[in-house]
């Protein structure tokens, strides 16, 4: 009979060894998968996993998609990770993300057709201080109204996609696209453009601002008081009543925190890969992020590799669709599984596995 | 009851204990947090199986599978947390844990005629949760009174008591012995054992060191059977005390805690170099005293003075600039992260006065020295200072918390239960710790359930009573009745034995 037995002290080692464990379940649950659909489940695994990096065909195209993709999963899901981590969820960050568009892009439209180096800086805080100021709604009616963030920061996703389209059917609307609904394109302004930095890298500003904010997340966790109470509030909150943390504090801080970073990657979107404020911007990835910040144990350099395994799940995915006809769902499953199966042998960190009886 | 033999190998155990008792005997089980009772009792009621030995009822083989059996054989138990519903009345609560209830009405009949006989009045259709805890015990007594058992277990009865409910408890039980019943008292109260126990084993982790008469030995001489080695009492300085440290006026509060106690104008002061033993019963707004007193709850400016500062509305941070410093009842979840490593531990609390941080980065390294001072002074059993502070027994992480306050050069120190669940020897270490830091001029508040506790450190006593808190005097010279008529009597139970 299997028991679980629970560890003196979490185990480091498992804690290391758990993701990778459980994208090797993946591949096989997911390769049994593909069997059952009628494709070759190791072709299926390489055109995920391999192709997108490594095929001359497509990597050319596909490689710099790579950071592109994972530029603001990682931005977002550092930002998301802290407040998870104090027990505060935002699950909001894809509102964040299409109101720190809209700011940034309007403040970069208001200038238009002026040129100055100030333009895209001040762009870049407007972008930041629209998702601070959408994630401040729930963190307010929480410290204030005791509501419950996750629902409040959700709901407001709808409304910022409502905002958004009404933005770019209304008030940021290119005057000059001849009534088609969309924002100027900014990526082709120069003074508001977040173009690729690195030839063929697909590096752009947004990229080089999530490894920043990976540093000092990781810095902020190890080193500094505040990382300490948020990891204090979030694994014993009577503990942290007791040091003296403050809890409105950090739920402003926290929602603040994670706002302020999904409105930046909006920012950096819109200026670049996206280009312009259209209909169909928000693309996801404030929810799929969340996804990202679990997978990388809410823990900043994790987030870094997750981001980048998921944004590579993404591109795979897609070249399998078009290059093995496999459906959508069976892609958007085989990523489910990934998560799943993270979540299951994360049991394992603080759990052992005994066989026998119990005493 | 005869002859009862287990032997039953693991950390914590009991190995190879045999003892018997006799009808109407009271038999005290008598030894330390961890020296095995909890396991021995349990097996006898059928909660655990052992490992090897056997046990016989009454010249028969006896080996429950499940409580009901035992139940069923005779064997009742009343455990130390009470399992009744608030919501439910007396009578109802009592059908809950029978086998086939009788007729709620019919079963009130025989609750009414079994509590009077047994002098412990009970009122079959009140609401378990207007009761105190005295008269919930006594549900859970006459509970076991209707199965009309032979053996009755009694874990640690007295511990939620009043002395006048304790000295009414251990009228029913002698009646009860007289009956013949054999009672298994288990507790670690020395006095009472000699005052009620007719015989007593003593256990030492997990193995019988001695059996005797408790009534022909002293109450040191138990314990040191109890914990193997010689007790030195603490040592008190008789120094004058110093100006006022620690004032608290008119303290009102209404507790955070769901069904906690509001605390009513509570009023006192404490000297330099005075320790006030705050008494009570549990539930009487103890731990809203001590999170009104550390900042975790706040109230008025002027209701807390440290040195005369009012502090009232002031959070944790401020009051240990201060030079509080407080350790909460609840070890771990409260005093600290059960997931977290001693050093951030250490951290947690100690961060402001030890200086920890710099423009509020840490100090890993200052952190680690200070967790391992805690440690090495404190002795702290643990293999380093890098494990989860819910791998410590706890004992040890009581040592590590009350040591990481005491640690602080504080000016006032408040803590709530300092030795609950900690070993003999730790507990004299850690009032020793305690005085040791008042005679270093600092105000000490101790709020426990542990009489003696209290009367061994306390130089000033008051007691807590549904929130208010009676007017502190001077520990010497206070007898048990007056101690018990400040912590609230016997909360309307004086009638009890008038005429049983």
């Amino acid at each position: 009979m299997l028991r679980l037995e629970k560890r003196a002290s979490p185990s480091r080692a498992w804690g290391m060894a758990t993701p990778v464990l459980a994208v090797v379940l993946t591949m096989i649950a997911g390769g049994i998968m593909f069997a059952i659909l009628g494709k070759n489940p190791v072709e299926a695994i390489r055109t995920i996993f391999w192709d997108p990096l490594f095929n001359p065909q497509f990597a050319s195209y596909s490689r710099p998609q790579l950071l592109v993709k994972a530029g603001p999963l990682i931005l977002i899901a550092v930002g998301l990770s802290l407040g998870f981590r104090a027990g505060i969820w935002n699950i909001g960050a894809e509102g964040q993300y299409i109101i720190g568009a809209i700011t940034g892009a309007a403040v970069g439209l208001a200038f238009y057709p002026m040129g100055g180096w100030f333009i895209f800086p001040l762009m870049v805080i407007a972008g930041a201080f629209g998702g601070f100021l959408w994630a401040m709604i729930p963190a307010v009616l929480r410290t204030v109204f005791r509501t419950n963030e996750i629902l409040v920061s959700l709901l407001l996703v709808y409304v910022a996609q409502s905002l958004l389209s009404s933005m770019a059917l209304g008030a940021l609307r290119n005057p000059q696209g001849g009534g088609f609904p969309g924002s100027r394109n900014l990526s082709q302004y120069p003074a508001a453009a977040n173009p690729e930095l690195i030839a063929g890298t697909g590096m752009h500003w947004g990229v080089v601002a999530s490894f920043i904010a990976v540093t000092f997340a990781y810095i902020l966790l190890q080193r500094h008081m505040l990382g300490f109470s948020i990891r204090l509030a979030g694994q014993a909150p009577r503990a942290a009543r007791f040091a003296g943390v403050s809890p409105t504090r950090l739920v402003i801080l926290c929602l603040g925190i994670s706002g302020a970073l999904a409105g930046l990657a909006g920012l950096f979107e819109v200026t670049g890969p996206a280009g312009q404020i259209s209909i169909d911007f928000a693309s996801g990835y404030g929810f799929t992020a969340i996804i990202v910040a679990f997978l990388g144990r809410l823990n900043p350099v994790g987030i870094l590799l997750a981001g980048l395994l998921m944004a590579l799940t993404y591109i795979g995915g897609e070249l399998a669709q078009f290059m093995l006809g496999l459906p959508a769902a069976a892609i958007q499953a085989f990523q489910g599984m990934l998560l799943f199966f993270l979540l299951a042998v994360d049991l394992l960190s603080n759990y052992r596995i005994r066989i026998g009886r119990a005493q | 009851m005869e002859g009862l033999t287990k032997a039953y190998p693991g950390v914590v155990a009991n190995s190879d204990v045999s003892f018997k008792i006799r009808p109407g005997e009271v038999h005290a089980l008598l030894g330390e947090n961890g020296a095995g009772k909890s396991t021995l009792v349990k097996m006898i009621y059928g909660l655990v199986k052992p490992d090897a030995g056997r046990m016989s009822l009454r010249g028969q083989d006896y080996a429950p599978a499940e409580p009901s059996v035992a139940r069923s054989l005779g064997v009742a138990m009343v455990f130390q947390h009470f399992s009744l519903f608030d919501a439910l009345s007396v009578a109802e609560n009592v059908a809950l844990g029978m086998e086939n209830p009788p007729k709620l009405r019919e079963l009130a009949a025989r609750i009414r005629k079994v509590s009077q006989d047994y002098g412990l009045p009970l009122d079959p259709d009140r609401m378990v949760g207007d009761l105190s805890a005295g008269e919930r015990q006594r549900v859970e007594i006459v509970r076991c009174l209707l199965q009309d058992p032979k053996l009755l277990i009694m874990d640690e009865p007295t511990s939620v008591l009043t002395p006048q409910e304790v000295d009414i408890l251990f009228q029913t039980l002698r009646q009860l012995a007289r009956e013949g019943t054999a009672i298994l008292y288990i507790s670690h109260k020395l006095e009472e054992i000699r005052s009620l126990c007719d015989e007593a084993t003593i256990l030492r982790r997990g193995k019988v060191v001695a059996t005797c008469t408790p009534r022909e030995k002293t109450a040191r001489e138990l314990a040191e059977l109890m914990v193997g080695t010689m007790l030195t009492p603490p040592e008190r300085s008789a120094k004058p005390k110093g100006e006022v440290a620690l004032e608290v006026a008119g303290l009102s509060v209404a507790s955070p805690i769901p069904f906690g106690t509001t605390l009513k104008n509570v009023t006192f002061t404490v000297r330099k170099g005075e320790v006030l033993g705050i008494a009570g019963v549990a539930g009487n707004g103890q731990d809203e005293l001590l999170l009104a007193l550390n900042g975790e709850l706040r109230t008025s400016p002027s209701a807390v003075k440290i040195a005369g500062v009012p502090v009232g509305a002031a959070g944790p941070i401020q009051r240990r600039k201060a030079g509080m410093v407080s350790a909460p009842e609840e070890r771990l979840g409260h005093a600290a992260a059960p997931d977290m490593s001693l050093v951030e531990n250490a951290l947690l609390s100690g961060s402001v006065r030890k200086g920890l941080t710099r423009s509020g980065f840490i100090d890993w390294a200052g952190a680690r020295r200070f967790a391992e001072g805690i440690v090495q002074q404190f002795d702290v059993r643990t293999p380093g200072t890098d494990v989860a502070a819910r791998s410590l027994s706890g004992g040890n992480l009581q040592k590590f918390v009350v040591g990481r306050e005491l640690s602080q050069a504080p000016t006032v120190i408040v803590i709530n239960q300092p030795t609950w669940g900690v070993d003999a020897a730790a507990a004299a270490s850690i009032r020793q710790a305690i005085i040791d830091r008042a005679a270093d001029g600092a105000a000490v508040v101790v709020i426990s359930q542990d009489l003696d506790e209290l009367l061994e450190i306390a130089d000033s006593f008051a007691a807590l009573n549904e929130g208010r808190l009676t007017a502190p005097r001077p520990t010497q010279g206070l007898t048990m009745d007056q101690i018990g008529l400040m912590m609230g009597g016997a909360h309307g139970m004086e009638v009890a034995h008038a005429e049983a």
